[in-house]
Order: structure tokens, then sequence, then C-alpha cells
């Protein structure tokens, strides 16, 4: 009996030693580990009693380059959209350095618990040759529905790194795309045809992320109690991380700063 | 005593858990009309032929492959330009024998008819064994490819007019030359440069080089490459027009520069001159 003990402590002990190794690609899964755990011990409370909320700010500091303006004479079509040119929406700040389309998301501590993807569709607009919204949150297996509202064919070209990859073309008038995608992962969308037309499309497994507006706010909402590694995601300045521990029914406010 | 046990029953688990990891992959096989391919025997044929471009790990990454262009196929991600199948979906075993049959033209890849049909089988059901795609889905029914159209002058026109709405001019260029005002910026699923189709090359296409082949090619589109499947934009009709317009752009492309280019008149006599031996033969 107590040799059997003894063998259980050693394989746990090496299980621990295993995954806490710092630096190692395991570390996540041992926080993942931890929250599911946490979440287990809290197993049978319905969340929405407890759940709470994080928020923030998403900004950028130091001396931003103007937006570039968008040549689209590639297509007379665009171009008559446009009498006075387009401006990159690449990087789009208000006072103080807010920032648009960030993606904040829970990157690490749902555990694997399953989400059923919402009922209604996440749509994405093509219009005045430009993506509308730029970047799009959904959730794994959720309905995309793809929408050209401009007077131009185009090309929807997802490229995805561990989603299926396809290529449709779209001319003025047709009915919307019906897509999905399985998979997380930030997806770059391009339109082959008008070559500055850039988008992304960010897939979750769980409906914890949303996209920051124009003063560089962000709400996640319905947060159960745990322990969390939340990131945000911008095109141009990359990944910030930060660790949140949520307690019930509360609200955690975080700031992300990119100092690029 | 009892701990010896115990021992030698974590051994004889250990044991056990690396021989269903070895097993995990299932014999994978290929079926064209009455061959079965099989991807054991297909290694030994990839390791000669083929892993000199794509690899030991079918990832494209062969040691020819820095000297090579277009890039030697990823076949990791499953995604192939030639298909019968809809956009974003694995190719058909029929499909993969096909591309290794035909070779692609305009790259490094040769048409493999010095390999019997067995082989060339074979090595489909072992390129299928590098991306777990395979394992996981199956490819949708191919493309129906209805009978041909009359290719009239009003069909062509027809086709032209489409040519201008779906913006083919944009990549493919107003005259089929591959100059479009985007053709400079495209790139393919992995970031390298790629020219769009030149019609007044005279060369056949990437995927076959008949009418039946430009029709699947434009329903399918060339997936990892900037060029989209028109199956939800055009009605079978359309497609006929577009292969009809595209036929006319290659027969001028070849003729002006002689002083009478032959642009009207009735029927125009496709495909003929364009299906020759394929241009790799005499490599062997």
């Amino acid at each position: 009996m107590g040799t059997k003990t003894r063998y259980l402590h050693l394989a746990a002990a090496t299980a621990i030693a295993l995954s806490a190794t710092p630096g190692s690609p395991s570390r996540s899964a041992a926080i993942e580990r931890k929250s599911s755990a946490a979440k287990a011990a809290s197993s049978g409370h319905s969340e929405g009693h407890e759940a709470g909320t994080v928020s923030g700010t998403v900004r950028v500091i130091g001396a931003q380059a103007a937006a570039a303006r968008i040549n689209m004479a590639a297509d007379p079509a665009c171009l008559r959209i446009h009498p006075t040119p387009m401006m990159s929406e690449e990087v789009v700040t208000e006072a103080n350095g807010a920032l648009k389309n960030v993606i904040v998301y829970i990157s690490n501590g749902v555990g694997n618990r399953s989400f059923d993807p919402p009922k209604e569709p996440a749509v994405f607009e093509q219009k005045g040759c430009s993506y509308s919204p730029r970047v799009l949150g959904m959730q794994a297996s959720q309905s995309l529905q793809i929408v050209n509202l401009d007077p131009t064919s185009h090309n929807i070209h997802p490229v995805p790194q561990n989603n299926r990859e396809w290529n449709i073309i779209q001319p003025p008038g047709s009915s919307p795309i019906a897509e999905t995608f399985t998979r997380e992962e930030i997806i770059p969308v391009r339109c082959n045809v008008h070559p500055w037309m850039k988008g992304y499309i960010a897939v979750f497994k769980h409906p914890y992320f949303a996209i920051t507006k124009e003063d560089g706010t962000f709400d996640l909402k319905d947060v159960p109690p745990g322990e969390y590694m939340i990131q945000a995601w911008h095109e141009k300045y990359g990944v910030l991380t930060q660790k949140v521990t949520l307690e019930g029914n509360q609200t955690k406010v975080l700031e992300f700063v990119f100092k690029p | 005593m009892k701990r010896n046990r115990m021992k030698v029953d974590i051994a004889s688990i250990l044991v056990l858990l690396f021989a269903a990891g070895a097993q995990v992959t299932p014999a994978q096989e290929s079926h064209i009309g009455g061959i079965t391919g099989e991807a054991t025997r297909g290694r030994h044929l990839y390791r000669r032929y083929c892993v000199g471009c794509h690899g030991p790990l079918g990832d494209g990454r062969g040691e020819n492959a820095p000297w090579v262009d277009p890039k030697p196929r990823d076949f990791v991600t499953g995604t192939f330009k030639c298909r019968s199948t809809p956009s974003g979906e694995l190719p058909t075993d029929e499909d993969l024998f096909k591309s290794v049959t035909r070779g692609l033209v305009n790259s490094n890849m040769p048409p493999w008819l010095p390999l019997t049909e067995q082989q060339r089988a074979d090595l489909v059901a072992y390129v299928k064994t590098f991306s777990s795609r395979f394992r996981e889905e199956k490819p949708s029914a191919p493309v129906e490819v209805p009978s041909e159209p009359a290719a009239d002058q009003q069909s062509i026109q027809r086709g032209s007019e489409l040519y201008q709405k779906m913006n083919c001019w944009s990549c493919h260029g107003k005259e089929g030359h591959g100059d479009g005002p985007s053709a400079q910026t495209l790139v393919d699923n992995r970031g390298y440069p790629i020219p769009p189709f030149d019609f007044s090359a005279g060369t056949r296409f990437k995927c076959g080089e008949s009418n039946q082949d430009l029709y699947r090619i434009l329903m399918t589109g060339l997936d990892g490459t900037p060029m989209p499947s028109s199956s939800s934009a055009l009605t079978p009709a359309q497609t006929w027009d577009l292969v009809h317009y595209l036929r006319a752009l290659q027969i001028n492309a070849k003729y002006s520069k002689a002083s009478s280019p032959p642009r009207t008149g009735g029927s125009v006599a496709l495909n003929k001159q364009l299906v020759r031996r394929p241009e790799h033969a005499d490599l062997f």
C-alpha cells in the first residue's frame, strides 16, 4: 500500500516538474490545467451568476507615421467610389494613442470546455473596395457570411495556416457566400484583384474575444472566475500578453500599450 | 517482490504505448480506376524520384527547393492547384494521379510517364500520408463538366463581356497577356511571387490542355494561388462562354504577330493545335 502511494507521488512530481519547466510550450498547458481544475471545483454554479468582466483600453505610444493614401487606379469602379483617396486603415488611432482594430481575447485558461457557436452569422462585407469590418471576430464553426456591396467583382481569399484555404470570386449583385472555419486562428484575408484590400478574420473556440473600438476600448463579458492569459493582437504591432485572475462578479480593467 | 511486479507493469505499459503510437497511421491507399496504389511501395519510389524537391517530410523543402521556381508543392497543408473538387477541398486520387502523369507545365515537375500506372498510383497513396487532412476529410463530388455548346462568335462575345465583368483582366490583362494592373502584386500562399497565366504564351494550362480542363479550372480555382473559383458566380453556359473567349485570346495572340489576324469569322477551330506531346518527354 505504502509503495503504491509513493509511486503515485513520484508520478505526480514528475508531471509537475515536466509541465513547470519555464519557457517550455507545456507551460501554457500547465496554466490551462490549473484553471480547468479550478473550474471543476466550482462546477455546479451557474456561470452567469458569478461571471465577471475583463475590460480596458489598448494604446500605442510614440509618433505614428501618417496613414498612407490608397491608390485605387487599378480598378476604375473603385476609383469612382472614392473621389478623394481613401487612407490606409492599418493603424487607426485617436487622441492619447487609442488604437482601433485590436483583437483582445483569452489565449489560455478556458480549458477544454466547448461552446456552441452563435446562431447568427458573422458578416464580412466588401464595401467601397475595402473590408468592413477590417478585423472580424467569430467563433469556430459559426456561419460566416460574405457580402459584396460594390459595383465590381472581388475575389475573397483567406490565407489560413490551420484551416482550409479557399478562394472564390463574387461579382456585383451576387448573393452572399456562406462559409465557415473550424479551427482557432487569425486568418489574413486578401482580394487579389484589388491588392490594397486587407482584412483579418479571427476564429476562436470560445466567445471571450472583442475588437477594440475607435477609442481603443474593449469588453470581454460573462467570463467565469479563473486564471487567464489575455492577449491583444494588432496586425502591425504584434501581440501583448497579460495574466489576469478573475474572481466571481469581478471586473478587471487592463491596459495594453504597444511601444513600437 | 510486489515492487518488482509493478516495475514490470510500467515497462510493459510503456512498450504498449510506443507500439500503439507506431500503429496510429493506417495503411494509406489510392484508387485510380481499377488500380489500387499502396503507400508502402510509393515510399520507395518517392525516396528515389521525388525527395530531391519535395523533401523527406513532403513539405516542399527538398535540397533542390531553393533553386526551383515555382517552389515544389508542400504536401503537408493538403492544398493543391489541380483538382476536380470545389475550392478549399482535397483533390481526388484521380486528380493527383493526373498531376503526376501530366506534370506541371512551366515548372520543374515533369510528366512521370516513364513510371508505370501502378507506380504512379503508389506514389499518390504515399503523398497522401503527408497531410492528416486525407485521414480526416473526404473530398466532395467532382465538379460536373456538361457537354460543350458551339464555340460561335456570340459565345465568344458573351465570354468577353464576362472577362470584363469578373475582373479577369485585373490580373490577366485586357488582352490576356498576363499584364493586368494587379499582376505584379500577386503572391502564392507561401508568399512567393506568382505570375498570372499569359494567354499569348501558347503553352498548355497548368491543369490540362482541353476545353474541359479549362472549364474545370474556372470552376475549382487553383488553390494556394490568387486564381479564384467561379463556381458560385457563373452558370455552366456562362462558363463555356468564358472558355471560348479565353481560347480566342490564345489564338488571336498566336496570330497577332502575323499581318492578318483572323479575328472575325464563324466558328473557331479550337484546341487541336494546342494538343502536343508533353514538353519534358525527352527528359528521360
